[in-house]
């Protein structure tokens, strides 16, 4: 034929093609993060938010709890009741003498507890008879209510005490036991500290689980997924890649949530930067796992975000210990956390940022998280289609 | 009209039910999910695990560490043989208070003067902490009155003061804390359903294409919005029900109120909800962008309701910005309906300003519809 030329037909090393094919195809997904504001906004906007709203909005400290104490008949022993009722920052004491407005302050939520000193308070007390004190709560709110009844008990009991002395002869000072409670890590028992660690936690399963979810999902909906099979692309190099792309995204987010945490919201780093970031790195591919594996087993972006939502971020939220204690779960939702790896990064998070590098605890948490990691990587990678059908 | 209206809301349906595992996600994982998490959400502490450090070993000290052991609250007391030990435990999180008691414990305490001991918690668990901290405190209290009552019984006459403390938990007489969640998990997956259901209608027609058929159809954009809204409100009205039904055969939740007036408190928060979902829905261009908008106005929309933290324990300023939020009214009415026997009159406080939100984002819905149908 006229004017041929001698065709070079590369043949590449197939390493090098491997290689090659892998870089365009995490190029191509980087791109594709960088072209759609919401990957960004996941990345950066929703982790912000995130630590802001645990910051301000969580707060499983009380303050400025209302109850009303009513004294019905003044004596000398209730004002004495009264003055037990110390002053607390938790507490807004106040002082009434009938009961009736004052229940229907209760029931309207306007008050959260009512002590009531009946009118024969003083007299069955010089009785040596039971003299009821009457603490009505609104079990609506389980936990103030809890924590009302303990504050009123700890005061009746402080005063019941200087009672029984007074009765004595002795004018030594009360001899109740002094106990001087220390908080470790976290002194001042700022629920801050203890919050915001873990919240990196959720901030991390919402990249590497819910993004991720939608990757595949979306490729085999819109139909990019043909198109890329049909490409000398292995299955294997197609996961690589995305798998790369969204643990950089992934580790920036938690290098950014770290750094705002410590930085701005003042929470305490006392564990070593690299432990940290390899204890993530771990959990991230776990998360990422995760969300490929739902993806691709779904292939339906509305299936895969229910999934991803109901397997990775709700336990993530409600069943690491986060903000529900573990161990005041019933035994069997007990031993469903420890399926669950936010669990365990839970737990390392809060130890690094406030105990430091405490190798007991790290190392076999860890472990775990990355048994669970290669198990559903090893499943994603099974399970990711090369064909059609 | 009505005719077109139908045949979309008829459209709507099917796209959601054909598919089989579509209807499994829609049924199964909301029941799944309210189980699990109305038993984990507990506030309470216990199977609480205890270390102590008994320096004195006398009478006095056994006997308050029995008392530790036969409360509820600890489900393990293990005695230590050194004070490094402490930080063994803590630092593990093997046990999540030390006691330290001191050599003179017993001695201080015959003598009638204070004797001393030393509580250490661990402050990563700060919530978990601070509770137990009030439990010790109780246990030390009461054994500092039996001492102490004793001692005055051994020197003269016994004249006892007692009084008791009557304590009564209104609308929840256990202190449950499943039937605080109960109710607030009613309203936070009939947020998820509705709010996905929406977000994902317009969005998902978009990406795959289908929505320019719409387009060319004879629907009018009213038209349009109408038969998307009312599926999920259906579905939704379905969903809200039948775990407010589950919460009372599974959970023993009690109904003080009437049924109906939770019906129509769920439709009227649904109406808010899903009117949020189109406005989303309008916005988002993907399936992603849809399912990520949802997801940001659900986070700050589950944690600014009331359900984790009361609203009187936010800063001013936030409590103020969570009046735009739907869940909390909604939380305001399940609740109140369950547990306290409200009526139309009160619960008209919390669903006006649904009604509004609703009227709002409704109306932004369908501005938005006719401006981006182009």
């Amino acid at each position: 034929m006229k004017g041929e030329t001698a065709q070079t037909v590369a043949v590449l090393d197939p390493a090098k093609a491997r290689l090659r094919r892998t870089l365009a195809l995490l190029r191509k997904e980087c791109i594709q993060i960088l072209r759609d504001p919401s990957s960004l906004i996941i990345a950066g906007a929703l982790p912000l938010l995130l630590l802001f709203l645990f910051s301000f909005g969580v707060s499983l400290d009380l303050n400025h709890v209302d109850i009303v104490v009513v004294i019905e008949r003044p004596s000398p022993q209730a004002s004495r009741f009264l003055e037990s009722f110390e002053a607390s920052r938790y507490f807004r004491v106040r002082i009434a003498h009938d009961r009736r407005d004052v229940e229907s302050q209760l029931v309207a939520g306007r008050l959260q507890g009512v002590v009531v000193l009946g009118s024969d308070f003083a007299v069955q007390l010089g009785r040596r008879e039971a003299a009821p004190v009457q603490v009505l709560v609104r079990g609506t709110d389980p936990n103030t209510a809890a924590l009302v009844q303990n504050y009123v008990q700890g005061a009746w009991a402080t005063w019941l005490t200087q009672e029984t002395l007074a009765k004595g002869e002795r004018a030594t000072a009360s001899a109740g036991v002094v106990n001087e409670p220390r908080f470790w890590f976290n002194p001042a028992l700022d629920s801050r500290s203890a919050l915001l660690p873990g919240s990196v936690a959720v901030i991390m399963t919402l990249i590497g689980t819910l993004l991720t979810a939608l990757v595949i999902a979306r490729e085999w909906e819109r139909g990019t997924m043909e198109a890329l099979l049909a490409t000398p692309a292995t299955r294997g190099e197609i996961l690589f890649a995305k798998f790369v792309a969204y643990f950089a995204l992934g580790m920036a987010a938690m290098a950014l949530s770290v750094a705002v945490a410590h930085l701005v919201l003042g929470v305490p780093l006392r564990g070593s930067l690299w432990v940290l970031a390899v204890v993530s790195g771990v959990f991230l591919c776990y998360a990422l796992g995760l969300g490929l594996l739902i993806s691709t087993v779904t292939a339906s972006q509305f299936v895969a975000s229910q999934l991803a939502l109901i397997a990775g971020f709700l336990p993530a939220f409600l069943l690491s210990g986060l903000i529900f204690e573990t161990n005041s779960m019933p035994w069997p939702i007990r031993y469903l956390t420890y399926a669950f790896p936010p669990r365990y990064f839970v737990t390392d998070l809060q130890t690094l940022f406030l105990a430091g590098d405490v190798w007991r605890v790290l190392v076999p948490n860890t472990l775990v998280m990355a048994l669970f990691a290669a198990v559903f990587l090893a499943l994603t990678a099974w399970k990711t289609k090369g064909r059609l059908e | 009209m009505w005719h077109r209206i139908r045949s979309l809301i008829v459209k709507e349906m099917l796209a959601v039910f054909r598919d089989p595992r579509s209807r499994f996600v829609l049924v199964v994982p909301p029941l799944i999910q309210m189980v699990i998490f109305s038993f984990a959400a507990t506030q309470e502490v216990r199977n609480v695990r205890m270390v102590v450090f008994d320096q004195d070993g006398g009478i006095a000290a056994r006997e308050l560490i029995a008392r530790f052991a036969g409360s509820r609250t600890f489900t393990s007391v293990r005695l230590l043989h050194g004070q490094g030990e402490i930080r063994d435990a803590i630092d593990s999180e093997d046990a999540l208070l030390a006691m330290t008691i001191d050599p003179a414990f017993s001695r201080d305490l015959q003598a009638g003067r204070a004797p001393h001991l030393q509580l250490i918690l661990d402050g990563r668990r700060a919530n978990a902490a601070a509770v137990v901290l009030g439990y010790a405190n109780t246990i030390i209290s009461d054994f500092s009155r039996a001492a102490a009552a004793e001692r005055l019984a051994s020197t003269r006459r016994a004249r006892q003061t007692s009084s008791a403390i009557v304590s009564r938990a209104w609308f929840n007489p256990n202190l449950s804390s499943v039937w605080n969640t109960v109710p607030a998990l009613v309203g936070i997956l009939t947020t998820l359903i509705g709010l996905l259901i929406t977000a994902l209608s317009v969005a998902r027609e978009r990406e795959l294409g289908t929505f320019e058929q719409l387009l060319v159809s004879p629907l009018r954009p009213a038209e349009i919005l109408i038969g998307k809204t009312v599926p999920a409100l259906a579905l939704g009205f379905t969903e809200g029900m039948l775990m407010a039904t589950a919460g009372r055969l599974v959970f023993g939740l009690p109904m003080v109120g009437s049924m109906l007036l939770l019906a129509l408190s769920i439709l009227v928060f649904l109406l808010a909800i899903v009117g949020i979902g189109l406005v989303i829905s309008s916005i988002a261009k993907t399936q992603q962008q849809a399912i990520l908008g949802a997801f940001t106005f659900m986070v700050p929309g589950v944690l600014l309701s009331g359900f984790a933290t009361p609203i009187e324990n936010m800063p001013p300023w936030l409590a103020w910005v969570t009046c735009a939020n739907p869940l909390r009214y909604f939380l305001v009415l399940s609740k109140g309906i369950f547990l306290e026997g409200m009526d139309l009159r009160i619960a008209t406080m919390s669903l006006w300003p649904l009604l509004l939100i609703a009227a709002v984002t409704l109306g932004s819905a369908a501005w938005l519809f006719r401006h981006r149908m182009e």
